[in-house]
């Protein structure tokens, strides 16, 4: 994406917006205008709230995240290596993983009460299935003449999986968690509205809609989708940029 | 140096349509320090021979010896180059794809580091020791492997042909190469080709492998001194020779 592109892409839409917004087709309160999307994020910025409401939504993600791959990682290693993990595991992991993290909501709720507990389980549930899935995948993936090699000079089973398996399949485990934070990123801004009490990305749009403030539910959602894309790019991009794709084991796209 | 023994080395696998014998008694010796190629067409089992002496397969009978201890599955007592670039591991640069060897038996970082260096250096490579192997010629990227092969200092050095995927310019320069390399380490080689010019140019002695089963048809010792001239008549007639042995009972 060019720097030209990017202004002009979000200029036009702003543009096409604000025509929409104008043009009364919907009552003027529902439907406001850039600017004052604008101020409502400026606001939130200058009270600080816009923070604290980030600092909570990324506190559940990044436990979440941390606890999806502190399992996922696990499973996904012992499906790879040993046969009846696989057999045991796959089935499970092919039921639970459609299930849309959502659904769990209502039980989540019962089981672990309003707040970050039920958020941070939502992530975790999200997330742990692409770990597992990918992990698992990389293992199988590992070049066999690697582990040959390995073992042509002398190594044993415990440095052929520390020093071939675990870097061999680390392509696969990057992708796994983008493919992780994505979801997971979409589960805790759902999650957020019904399950948190008082902060979050995802709680300030829904407690906006009790007082038609249409300008932070807005500006919120503008958050969300750029945050989630500085994510994305800053963390997720330069991991992979740094070892997967400067070991020419994927092509690294910068876009 | 250590020397290599095969007794009665035999291998059956299973197909759709029973036992097949891919290797039947083969009985052979390398010497210490010898350079010997193994010769034979497509599915001759000359890979398979070589997997057995790298401990990849068990033979159904016979045993190998180096050195005159039974070796038993693989150990670090051999070095092992593949014909697939992909042998390297593509998250280490040259240098620690050589270190490799020696961080596996515990050789601490700074004197592993130097020994990379000096085999970096043995097959030219020193100024790519931080380079991953994608950012290298296939050439390269098989000189690293030898090297990896050869720093944890394994008493014989096998090859599976290790240049069969080079072009064909560079694969004459990797010969020349890997004769100099030889000569400078005095290893026992083992190496498989199914190409007879190249056999010729580099072996003290070639053994021709009959195809199925697999057993040892001839030996020649190839009496030319180093550097051989690939144009010489000397050099022709044990071409033709080789070829000969090949195409006997076609």
């Amino acid at each position: 994406m060019s720097p030209l592109g990017i202004v002009l892409s979000f200029g036009l839409s702003a543009i096409a917006w604000e025509l929409f917004a104008r043009s009364g087709m919907l009552p003027a309160a529902i439907t406001p205008s850039v600017f004052a999307i604008g101020a409502a994020i400026g606001r939130m910025v200058l009270n600080g709230t816009l923070f604290v409401h980030i600092g909570y939504t990324m506190f559940r993600i990044v436990v979440g995240l941390a606890l999806a791959l502190a399992v996922g990682v696990p499973i996904g290693m012992l499906m790879g290596r040993f046969r009846p993990a696989e057999r045991f595991t796959l089935p499970l992991v092919s039921v639970l993983s459609p299930i849309p993290s959502l659904a769990w909501v209502p039980l989540f709720i019962l089981w672990f009460g309003l707040g970050n507990a039920a958020s941070i389980a939502l992530v975790f549930y999200a997330a742990t299935f692409p770990v597992i899935l990918n992990t698992w995948t990389g293992v199988k993936s590992v070049n066999r003449i690697w582990v040959r090699s390995a073992e042509s000079m002398g190594a044993g089973d415990h440095a052929v999986f520390r020093r071939v398996v675990l870097p061999g399949s680390l392509a696969f485990v990057i992708a796994g968690l983008r493919q992780a934070f994505a979801r997971a990123w979409i589960a805790v801004v759902g999650g957020e509205m019904i399950a948190a009490t008082s902060w979050g990305l995802g709680w300030v749009i829904f407690d906006s809609k009790e007082y038609l403030n249409t300008d932070v539910m807005l500006g919120s959602l503008l958050v969300i989708g750029g945050l989630g894309l500085l994510i994305e790019r800053l963390v997720f991009q330069m991991l992979e940029h740094r070892t997967v794709g400067r070991w020419g084991m994927v092509k690294t796209v910068r876009t | 140096m250590a020397h290599i023994e095969l007794a009665r080395v035999s291998y059956d696998y299973a197909s759709n349509n029973g036992p097949v014998t891919a290797l039947s008694e083969v009985s052979f010796d390398v010497d210490a320090s010898e350079f010997l190629c193994i010769v034979g067409r497509s599915g001759c089992g000359k890979t398979t021979l070589l997997n057995i002496v790298a401990g990849f397969l068990k033979p159904t009978s016979g045993e190998i010896r180096i050195g005159g201890h039974v070796v038993h599955g693989r150990g670090g007592d051999r070095g092992v180059v593949f014909q697939d670039f992909a042998q390297l591991f593509p998250w280490r640069t040259a240098q620690r794809n050589v270190e490799f060897g020696l961080q596996v038996r515990g050789v601490a970082a700074a004197e592993r580091a130097e020994t990379a260096r000096r085999f970096l250096k043995l097959v030219d490579l020193e100024r790519f020791a931080g380079s991953y192997p994608h950012e290298l010629s296939g050439g390269m990227q098989q000189r690293v492997a030898i090297a990896r092969a050869l720093a944890y200092n394994p008493s014989v050095l096998l090859m599976d042909e290790p240049f069969a995927a080079l072009d064909a310019l560079t694969r004459d320069e990797m010969q020349r190469f890997l004769v100099g390399v030889w000569e400078e380490t005095r290893k026992t080689v083992l190496y498989v080709t199914h190409n007879v010019a190249e056999a010729v140019y580099l072996a003290d002695r070639i053994i021709v492998l009959s195809p199925h089963p697999g057993t040892v048809r001839a030996q020649t010792r190839i009496t030319l001194t180093r550097p051989r001239d690939p144009l010489s008549v000397a050099f022709l007639d044990f071409q033709k020779t080789i070829v000969a042995q090949l195409g006997q009972g076609r």
